[in-house]
Formats: structure tokens, C-alpha cells, sequence
């Protein structure tokens, strides 16, 4: 029984089911050109795939749908019936108890108690009888699906437009979802964000100089003078987050503008074909190597060398300080910066060079006269591309910047970022709607604000490039 | 252009040149081309200095982590010899029970038979101390070696069990005995012990293959990477299940049947933006939407596979339309021509003629989403979990962010096995870039 409802067993006998609903397509398509003496609209395979798509798409979309569905709604049910069954448990406990009842409906702990284990058990059976329903629904809209395909199909049926127009939408369908991903986004950000935003006020949030949501909250004692501490302490403001998140991507700036804007000139215009072939591989391993080994590099190679290094000339430089995970940063996002410079280079017309050259100006005259002055507005584009990065850069600064919010600009000294302190609030067991978790939902709508608007800026500069030069 | 006189009159420099006699134009310039010629080397040797800094960094950064993780592909042993009382785990027949067993005291044991080689030994606190030169799970150890075997030998055997991590880290060299005891995680005593066994040459370093065959453990030595090596590919077939074909779709919509018009813009508008949308954020995502909203498990592949697939999307799609495009016209005008439709000139013509391109984007899409921390961190999956997934729903890690677990513990001896992690992630990366590199090789055509 079990094995008939499990979901191996669903896809074998769907895999079976299209299989044959094609089959019985094709033989009837056949049969009726042949009794007809007609010739099919389209070709006899489009028909099978007619079939085989009723068969299978409608009953596909309900499992889905399903999936999503039914346990949640069991497991509500039985936490109702739980609620009964302990009048007197708070429902942080009866959430606890249901997720321990989906345990031992699944056999993985015993029940503690009688009352438990039969409701257990009436969950299992209702599980079990849900799974039947589920495999016999799915079935019949099967069968459904197929039957009404079967009888639509004669010689005069459009089956390729049929499963052309199906394509077509499903293509759309899938076009559609980067618009979906981006309203998912901003929605949910926003969603959580405007809870959080009904419990601290915007301008605390955006103008506050005080960042510590951890001691902002005590879960459970939350007595009045704790809510009034929490509020008037002003322990949500972003502003040192902020700047702390300002100053990293500005130091990674300062490593890896000059290093990439250097290399891209000579790769672009001064290598040897051979050396750039050479070269570019090279700076493309070293963008193709995953954040956290920079982190990991950051935090145990980098930063000890910077508070040693410091030691050594007499200054106090914290062992997470900004230099480390900035400069570190910048590593990460030099190639970025040389090969998008390098595009935006070699993308000015020869013809300027030629010019420059012919006039009698030098390989770096021509260079820094002609060729960056034109691709200028790219080049902008390009640092504001990387400057995003910069910001949006998660595992580096998780490793290896700070946790506290200190309102300062001194590299030497520990600062957080924005994505620092939305790890923090998200991993742990916290409490999914404190307001704790909520604010890190506040500081995901901003970051996604700035990077937004880096993005738009930078697309917006450099594309005045391409309207100069076509 | 303003720019061309300039250079002109500067480099010529002095105004009222033009109406000199040539021998002295000629001799103006003479002197000022030395200066610029030197500019030029000057600009020439910034840029293959700022390359060599690069690709220093580069260097820097390999050789740390090869420095600080080749020696976790040794573990060191010590010997220790035991003599398993057989009547304590076998049944009646002889065989092992397995009840017996599990419930027999193996930790005792083996702390039992290694204090036999130190009589001088006495105190309570000091044989705890002796008991910690061996690994915690020593016992479990000794208890799989035997079940494995399925007999229990009659007398006293010598067995190779692992040492704790600091012993290990002691035998290869990365602690310092020299700073203050107080600071030392191994102490005085320990080191006396450590020395005279070494001086029998009862400890040995041996093949670590815990590291490859088991999950994550508290105790370093018991650690490996099978487990978020497991979890890595289940999230990246899920990732390519969904990303590959979703956006060899949209690539196609938006290629060849989306008309012009300001939803197809708009789409455009998203799928560039999205492929620049910070990676933490898909994570925030993930955590409201698939898990707050559609209450899907924590921890799993599945999930992380999903969030994976929508940070990857934006890149395949791009890819894709690239490739597709590079396909001449002249084969879609060819196939319309002959009555294919246009669905059927897509599917049939162009997109196997664009499918080594699209396979390319693919894998490094996907390479990227291998080396992706932060969602997956957003979404659970950076709990600490002892075995290795079987389901895609089960609670599972992924290889990048183990490495972050490692590098953000407190033993020094997970460190280097974050670096050989690191390896083993940068093995995989660079093998699916070089097949991405080779493929392109292969079937590339220039029409």
C-alpha cells in the first residue's frame, strides 16, 4: 500500500501513462487517415504529444499544487485537535508538540504520552488516507485529460498548433519568472520590512546613530521598560552599519581601481596578443574563486598579518579591521573591474588611435589623452558595477569584518556591514517575526535599494558611450 | 576633436614655434620626445606592474591555502595495544553482537590500554590529561574496526587509533612550544608523554580518509567533507533540473517570439538587473518566500537547489540568447522557407546548433552557484549536520559553506581542513570551467 501511494511509484505510472496515451493517439490518428482517406493536419506525432500533454500537464499542475497543500493543511488540523487536547500549553509549545507529532506519525522518536500517541497515530491514518486520495485523483484527472484528447483527435484537429500555442505559452510562462523573481523580492522585503517599520519608526531606523539588536531584546521578558529601553535606546539605526558598509567597499575601491584600471590599459593596449592570452585566463581564475575562500583567506591570513604588520609600527590595529576584509575585497574585484575596463577600452573606435598615433602622439599619450577621455562614461559605469559588488559582498566580511556597529571611518578599527548584520539576525534559532528577524528584512530592502540604483546608475553613464561612438 | 590639438600644442610646447625654421622645430621636438618616450615605458611598466600585483595576489592566496591545508591529508595515529575481551561483545555463537557492542564501554578500553604503557602515570587528573592525547572518538574508532572485521582477535593486538587534533596539530608542526603553558592547548605533560611515544615511534601519520568518507563532527579528526560534497550536488541538480531548461525557454521567448513592446522590456530590464542583484538577497528570498511562505523544509537541497536556480537563471538566459544569436540567419531562413514553423525552425534548427554555447553558459552558471555561500546560509543549510544526506529533503550542508563552518571554529585543526576543503571546492571549480573551456574549443564554428 504504502509503496502504491509513494511518489516513485506516482512517477513511474506517469512516465507509463504518457507513454501510452501517446501510443493510443498515434494508432488512432493513423487509423482514421487510413479509414478517411484524408491526410492529417499535421504530422501523426504532433497527435501523441496532443495526447501525452492532456494526460499529463493538468494532473502535473494539481500535484504541484498538492504538494504545497495537503500537509499543511493535516498538520493544522492536528495542531486544532492538539490545542484540545492541552488546553493549558502556550502555542509556542503546541507548535513544538505538532512538529513532535510529525515525528512520530514518521516514526522517527516514540510518543511521549498516550494523548500523543494516538494523535500520532490519527495523523499517520489520515496521511495515509490522503496519499491514497492523492494517487487516485491524480488518476482520474489522468484519465480525464486523456479521454478528452483522445476523443478530440481526427484528421481536421490542429495538434501542432495545439502544441505549438502550449509551447509558446509555456516559454512565456518562463520568461515571465524573472519578472516574478523580481516582484518576489521586492514583495517579501517589503512585506517583512513594513512589519518591522510598524514597530520602529523609519527615521529611527534610517537616521539612528545606534546599531544593537541583540541586547535591544530579551524574548519572553518583554515588560514594558524593556520595550521603552529598546525604543528610546534607538538600537535599530543603520547609520554606522551603513558607513561601515560604505567604508569596506570604499577601501576594496581603492585596491582595485588602480590595479584593474592598469591592467586593463595594458592588456587592452599595450600587451603582445600572446601575453594577453596569458593574462586573461589568469585574472579570470582569480574572479572564478568562491567569496568564502577570500573570507577564509581574509580572516586567517590577512587580517592576522594587518594587526601584526601594526603591532610592529605601534599601531592598535583591531584583529577584524576594515583594512583586512576592504583590502581583501579588492582582490576579489580586480578582475571584475580589468576585464569590464578592458571591454570598455578595447570598445573606442580604432579609428581615434589611428588618428592620435598619425598625429604623432605616443602609445601613452594616445592613451591617456584620446582613448580614456572617450571611454570615460564606460569606465564610471564599470566602477559603479564593482562598487555595487562591493556592497552586495556577503562571506568576506562575514569572516573576517566585525559584528559590532562602531560609528567610525578608521580602517585600522572593526566596523560591520550591512550584510554582516543580516547573517547575524537570520542564522541561530531566532524567533522567524521578532522584530530582531524583521530588521534584517529592513536592511535587505535598503541593500537591494542601493545596489539597484549603482546598477541603473552605472547602465545609464556607460551607455552614453555607445551613443557617442555609433 | 579638442583633444587632438592639445597633444599637439603641448607637446610642441612653446607657442610661436610653427613660424621657426625646421632645424629648430626639429630640435625642439628631439628634446621634448626623451620625455615622452619615457612616459610611455612609465605607463607600460604600471600596467605589467598592476598585472604582476594580480596575479601576485593570485599566487599569495593558492600557495596559503595549499601551505595551510596539504598536511589534513594526514592524521596522526598513535598505537595503542588493546586486548579486546571478547565474552564482553560477542554473543554465543562467537559472532559480534551488535547490541553488545554498542552498549560495551570502548572509550574506557582504549584509554584503559594506552595508560598500560605509562605505569608512571597515577593520578586521577593527570591519566585524564594522558586520555586526551587520543581522539574523543577513539573508542567508536576501535568499535567500527572491529564490527568491520567481525571477529574480535584472542590477546593483546596493537591497533592504530587516531590523537586528538591538538596532538595532531603538534606532530605536524603547527603549534608552538614554545609560548607560555597557560596559552598552550597542549600542556607540559602531554608534550612529555607525546615525546617519549614518539621516541618508540608509536605515533605515525597516516592517509586522513576519514576526511573523504565521512560529515562534519565536533571533533576535527572525525570531520570530512563527504557529507556537504553530497549535499552541494543535490542542490546543483536541482539547480540545473530547474535553471537549464527555464532558461533556454525565456531565451527562446525572448529571441524569437516575444514582440517588441514595453512587457518584453520590461522582461529584459529584469533578467539584466537580477543577474546583479547581491546573492544574499535570492537568500532572503528563499527564506521568506520558500520557506516562510511555502513552509518548505529547512536545511534541505531542495530549497538551496531552488534559490541556486533563480541566482543562476539570469546568467544562463544571457548566455543562451547570446549563443542563439550567434547562430547565422541564414539557417532560420532557410528552415522557414522550406515550411517549418517557427517553433519547429527554433527547436529543430537552431537550438542544437546553439546547444554547445548554451552548455557552456550552463556550466559556468553553475560553477558559480557551487562556490554560492550566503543563500544558502539565509536558508538553513549552514546547521551542523553528522551525516551525509540521502534525501533532497534532508537536513544537508553544501562544500562552501562547511568551509565557512571550519574556518569560523575554534580549533586550529579544522583551519586546515577548511584549506583542503578549499582545494577539493577549487578542484571541482576549475574541471567544470576547463570542460566549459574545452566544449567551447570543440564545437565552436565560425559561420
Amino acid at each position: 500500500m504504502t509503496f502504491l501511494t509513494s511518489n516513485v511509484a506516482l512517477l513511474i505510472l506517469t512516465i507509463i501513462f504518457g507513454f501510452v496515451a501517446y501510443t493510443l493517439a498515434h494508432q488512432r490518428i493513423r487509423s482514421h487517415v487510413a479509414r478517411d482517406g484524408v491526410k492529417a493536419h499535421s504530422l501523426v506525432k504532433y497527435y501523441g504529444v496532443y495526447a501525452a500533454l492532456w494526460t499529463l500537464v493538468p494532473a502535473s499542475v494539481l500535484a504541484l499544487v498538492w504538494a504545497f497543500a495537503a500537509d499543511p493543511l493535516l498538520i493544522n488540523a492536528a495542531e486544532a485537535r492538539l490545542r484540545l487536547a492541552y488546553p493549558s500549553l502556550p502555542p509556542s509549545f503546541l507548535e513544538l508538540k505538532a512538529a513532535q507529532l510529525q515525528n512520530i506519525a514518521a516514526g522517527f522518536i516514540d510518543a511521549p504520552d498516550e494523548i500523543m500517541a494516538a494523535e500520532a497515530a490519527a495523523l499517520k491514518e489520515s496521511m495515509n488516507r490522503v496519499d491514497l486520495a492523492r494517487v487516485l485523483t491524480l488518476l482520474t484527472v489522468m484519465m480525464i485529460g486523456f479521454l478528452f484528447a483522445f476523443l478530440r483527435i481526427t484528421p481536421q484537429l490542429k495538434a501542432r498548433v495545439a502544441f505549438e500555442g502550449f509551447l509558446r505559452r509555456s516559454f512565456f510562462a518562463a520568461a515571465v519568472l524573472a519578472i516574478l523573481t523580481t516582484i518576489g523580492i521586492i514583495s517579501s522585503l517589503l512585506f517583512e520590512a513594513y512589519r518591522f517599520f510598524s514597530e520602529i519608526s523609519m527615521i529611527d531606523f534610517f537616521f539612528g546613530t545606534h546599531w544593537s539588536p541583540m541586547v535591544s531584546l530579551r524574548e519572553g521578558t518583554e515588560t514594558a521598560a524593556d520595550e521603552a529601553v529598546a525604543g528610546s535606546s534607538g538600537s535599530f539605526g543603520m547609520v554606522p552599519v551603513m558607513l561601515g558598509t560604505l567604508l569596506v567597499a570604499l577601501i576594496a575601491m581603492l585596491v582595485a581601481v588602480p590595479v584593474g584600471l592598469f591592467s586593463a590599459i595594458y592588456t587592452a593596449d599595450f600587451a603582445p596578443r600572446k601575453v594577453r592570452n596569458v593574462i586573461k585566463p589568469a585574472l579570470e581564475v582569480l574572479a572564478g574563486i568562491p567569496t568564502v575562500v577570500y573570507g577564509y583567506f581574509a580572516a586567517l591570513t590577512a587580517a592576522p598579518f594587518f594587526r601584526d604588520a601594526g603591532m610592529l609600527v605601534g599601531l592598535d590595529v583591531s584583529s577584524q579591521s576594515a583594512l583586512a576584509a576592504g583590502g581583501v575585497m579588492g582582490i576579489m574585484i580586480i578582475p571584475f573591474i580589468s576585464s569590464l575596463s578592458d571591454d570598455v577600452i578595447s570598445a573606442v573606435p580604432q579609428s581615434l588611435r589611428d588618428g592620435a598615433l598619425g598625429l604623432g602622439s605616443t602609445r601613452a599619450e594616445t592613451m591617456l589623452r584620446v582613448v580614456l577621455p572617450s571611454a570615460f562614461p564606460g569606465l564610471v559605469g564599470a566602477f559603479l558595477l564593482a562598487f555595487s559588488r562591493a556592497v552586495g559582498e556577503t562571506m568576506i566580511v562575514v569572516m573576517a569584518a566585525g559584528v559590532a556597529a562602531n560609528l567610525t571611518i578608521n580602517p585600522l578599527e572593526s566596523v560591520t556591514t550591512v550584510t554582516v548584520q543580516i547573517v547575524m539576525l537570520l542564522t541561530g534559532d531566532n524567533e522567524f517575526d521578532s522584530v530582531k528577524t524583521l530588521s534584517a528584512f529592513a536592511l535587505g530592502i535598503t541593500l537591494f535599494v542601493v545596489t539597484l540604483v549603482l546598477n541603473i546608475a552605472a547602465l545609464h553613464v556607460s551607455r552614453k558611450l555607445g551613443q557617442r561612438y555609433e | 576633436m579638442n583633444d587632438h590639438h592639445e597633444i599637439v600644442s603641448s607637446s610642441a610646447g612653446v607657442a610661436g614655434l610653427y613660424n621657426a625654421p625646421t632645424s629648430v622645430r626639429m630640435a625642439h621636438i628631439a628634446a621634448g620626445l626623451k620625455k615622452r618616450r619615457a612616459a610611455s615605458k612609465r605607463l607600460r611598466i604600471y600596467g605589467i606592474a598592476a598585472i604582476c600585483t594580480a596575479i601576485g595576489f593570485l599566487c599569495i592566496l593558492l600557495t596559503t591555502i595549499i601551505s595551510n591545508g596539504y598536511t589534513a591529508l594526514q592524521q596522526t595515529e598513535i598505537a595503542v595495544t588493546i586486548d579486546v575481551p571478547a565474552d564482553e561483545i560477542v554473543d554465543a555463537n562467537g559472532v559480534i553482537d551488535v547490541d553488545k557492542s554498542r552498549n560495551y564501554n570502548w572509550d574506557g578500553l582504549v584509554k584503559r590500554s594506552f595508560r598500560k604503557a605509562f605505569p608512571e602515570v597515577t593520578g586521577m587528573l593527570e591519566q585524564r590529561s594522558l586520555g586526551e592525547l587520543l581522539s574523543a572518538n577513539a573508542g567508536y574508532d576501535l568499535r567500527l574496526q572491529i564490527e568491520a572485521a567481525g571477529t574480535v582477535p584472542t590477546g593483546a593486538v596493537t591497533y592504530w587509533v587516531k590523537s586528538s587534533d591538538d596532538v595532531d596539530m603538534l606532530m605536524k608542526g603547527r603549534m608552538d612550544r614554545s609560548i607560555d603553558e597557560k596559552k598552550r592547548r597542549i600542556k607540559d605533560n602531554q608534550l612529555v608523554w607525546f615525546d617519549k611515544i614518539v621516541a618508540e615511534g608509536s605515533v605515525r601519520l597516516a592517509f586522513n580518509s576519514t576526511f573523504f568518507t565521512a560529515a562534519d563532527s565536533r571533533e576535527p579528526e572525525s570531520a570530512g567533507v563527504l557529507g556537504a560534497i553530497v549535499g552541494s550536488a543535490m542542490a546543483l541538480v536541482i539547480t540545473v533540473m530547474l535553471a537549464l531548461p527555464l532558461a533556454v525557454m525565456a531565451a527562446v521567448y525572448l529571441e524569437y517570439f516575444a514582440p517588441p513592446g514595453r512587457l518584453t522590456d520590461f522582461i529584459e530590464v529584469n533578467v539584466n538587473n537580477l543577474a546583479a542583484v547581491p546573492s544574499i538577497v535570492f537568500g532572503l528570498l528563499g527564506l521568506a518566500v520558500f520557506l516562510g511562505f511555502f513552509g518548505m523544509p529547512r536545511s534541505a537541497p531542495l530549497v538551496g537547489g531552488m534559490v541556486l536556480a533563480l541566482m543562476t537563471l539570469p546568467t544562463i538566459i544571457i548566455a543562451t540568447r547570446a549563443s542563439i544569436r550567434a547562430v547565422p540567419t541564414s539557417i532560420r531562413d532557410a528552415a522557414l522557407g522550406l515550411g517549418a514553423s517557427p517553433m519547429q525552425t527554433a527547436l529543430d534548427h537552431v537550438l542544437p546548433l546553439a546547444a554547445p554555447g548554451i552548455l557552456t553558459g550552463t556550466i559556468i552558471g553553475i560553477a558559480q552557484a557551487l562556490g554560492e555561500t550566503a543563500p544558502l546560509i539565509m536558508i538553513g543549510m549552514v546547521a551542523f549536520i553528522v551525516d551525509v544526506p540521502t534525501s533532497f529533503t534532508d537536513p544537508a550542508t553544501a562544500l562552501p559553506v562547511q568551509i565557512f563552518i571550519w574556518s569560523d571554529s575554534a580549533e586550529r585543526a579544522f583551519y586546515e581542513r577548511a584549506s583542503l576543503a578549499i582545494m577539493a571546492l577549487l578542484l571541482f571549480l576549475i574541471s567544470m570551467n576547463m570542460t566549459a573551456v574545452l566544449l567551447r574549443r570543440k564545437f565552436e564554428k565560425k559561420w
